[in-house]
Formats: structure tokens, sequence, C-alpha cells
């Protein structure tokens, strides 16, 4: 992966295979303290303890086409490997949420990237399930809840409709500018 | 900042058209991989590319959709349009100037672009 917003559309579509009806997903960059915190959590159907501490192994997966599994793995290399953390929590029932840490300075850290076509292709592919963004830039921040925007479209406009996807679009691409004024981060 | 009035603006011109979105079943599919293989490989601007395509270009009955790891990790990004019979074409190592090409040639004048598919890539 060349970007962390990539890592975290990959972590994300664990939550849409967990069968989640809501996935948060909170990016905040905070350069006081120098971190850039990452959170991915969702209400699907988690995993055992066994299982939340096998993810971490790349040769680990429950999926059937291939025998290994990169995404938490590489995930977890791109935070450790600024000097930052990484953690996975999980309950069978309840939920999973995954939360990494990035050492905002640090040479090692991959650019954040394109995170607004990350959470655009999220929810606009994803359209029976809820999500709620917040993005956070030294204090700044906006958040993004389809739950809103479920509760203004009513039933049987989808999120894919042209009109309604360039609106998420825009949504995205001026709050994050609102919020960063454009830095790259 | 873009605010939730200017949805519901939307959502009152949409409620005008009705039922402009035709049956599921005589839709073009066009699914594009979606795991770690296919995102590591750039699936995304692949994905945003076609989505942009297909809603700038106005084109009606095509559904553009994700799905998981398909096995075929070497050859991402793969992106296979089903035509509304079942007909499948595989085009692999996409990018996002590939897919245009696939939007202009194989969506709208329906020829398929041979070079991009997996029979070609074999062939090598």
């Amino acid at each position: 992966m060349t970007e962390i917003s990539l890592n975290i559309l990959d972590i994300a579509q664990n939550s849409v295979r967990a069968e989640a009806s809501l996935i948060e997903i909170e990016v905040a960059a905070d350069s006081g303290k120098d971190i850039l915190s990452v959170l991915i959590k969702d209400n699907g159907k988690g995993m055992t303890k066994e299982q939340a501490q096998k993810v971490t192994d790349p040769f680990f997966t429950t999926r059937t086409t291939r025998k290994i599994g990169l995404g938490i793995p590489f995930f977890k290399l791109a935070a450790e490997s600024t000097g930052g953390s990484f953690s996975i929590v999980s309950e069978p029932g309840k939920g999973t949420s995954v939360r990494a840490e990035f050492v905002l300075s640090s040479i090692d850290r991959m650019p954040l990237g394109d995170i607004t076509s990350t959470i655009h292709a999220l929810v606009t592919l994803n359209s029976s399930i809820d999500f709620v963004y917040t993005y956070t830039h030294d204090g700044r921040s906006f958040t993004l809840d389809t739950r809103e925007f479920r509760e203004i479209l009513g039933s049987g406009i989808e999120f894919s409709a042209p009109e309604i996807s360039s609106y998420i679009k825009d949504y995205l691409y001026e709050n994050t500018a609102e919020a960063d004024n454009g830095l790259v981060i | 900042m873009k605010s939730l009035e200017e949805l519901k603006a939307i959502r009152d011109r949409m409620q005008g058209q009705v039922n402009i979105r035709e049956e599921d079943s005589d839709a073009l599919r066009v699914v594009v991989g979606m795991a770690t293989c296919g995102i590591a490989a750039g699936a995304r601007p692949v994905l945003t590319a076609l989505s942009n395509a297909v809603q700038e270009k106005g084109l009606k009955n095509i559904a553009v959709v994700q799905t998981g790891c398909i096995g075929l990790c070497q050859y991402e990004p793969i992106v296979e349009v089903i035509a509304p019979g079942g007909e499948k074409t595989t085009y692999v190592k996409m990018t996002a100037e590939k897919a245009l090409e696939v939007v202009e040639q194989h969506l709208i004048s329906g020829h398929v672009v041979t070079k991009y598919t997996i029979d070609a890539a074999k062939l090598g």
C-alpha cells in the first residue's frame, strides 16, 4: 500500500464482510502531539479473542480463495514502522475496532493520501451500511453521517445515484479542505 | 461548506423523476475487485474512474459494484464486465486510463477491448 487511505479502505472491507450495519471511521491529525490516529470500528459479527490475536499474522485468514491475509499485517506494519502503535479489539456478536497511530513527522510514514476517495467509495458502494466518518485536523473537524443523509432522502434513493454520489463527493472535498486548509497530510 | 440543505434540494428534484432506475436484471454489471490485493495494485483509482465516467456520461443500466478477492491476485486490478445475459469479460492489470477505454469501447459501443482481457495477458 502506498497511502494510509488505501489501508483504511482495505480494513473497512473487513467490516463490510463482517456484515456490519454501522462502520465508524475516524482520522485525526494532531501536529502538536505529532500523531495521526486512525480508528475503524464496526458492529459486525466480531471475532473470538483467539482469532483477533491471529489476524496480525499474514498466514491467517478465514477466506477460502487463498491462504494468506495481508490487510491487517500491512496496516500494523505501516503504523509500527513510524514508531506508532496498533491495536485490535473484538468481541463475537458485538463488533471489531482497529486503531492505528502513526508518528506524523516520521520519514517512514506514508501519506494519508486520497481519503475522500476512500470514504466516497465505501459510502456509495455499500448503500445498505451506515457510515460515520470524522476527520479532524489540529482541532478542526467535520463529520459525515450517512444516517443524516438517509433521513433526508427517505427510502428508494440510493447513494450511488449520480446526483447523490456527486453531492457526497463535494461534501467530502469541501469539508476536508475547510478542516485542513488543503494541507497535504 | 456543503450543507444538508443542498441535499434536500437534490431530493426534491429527484422525486420528480420516478422510476428512472431500471430493473437490475437488465443492467450491465461492472465489477471491480476490492480486496487487499486489488487495492494494493491500484483498484481504487480504477473504480473512481469507472464510476465518474458512468455518471458523467449519463450511462443508464450500468451498475458499478465491488467484489472481494477472486483468487487471481497477480492480475489485479481486475474489472469484470458482466452482460445482462451473464456473459463475462475479465479485464486485468487495469489502470484508470485503460478503464476509460473500456467505458468508451465496451460499455458504450459494445466492443470488447481484447488487448486488456485475461486471455490476452495469458498469451503474453
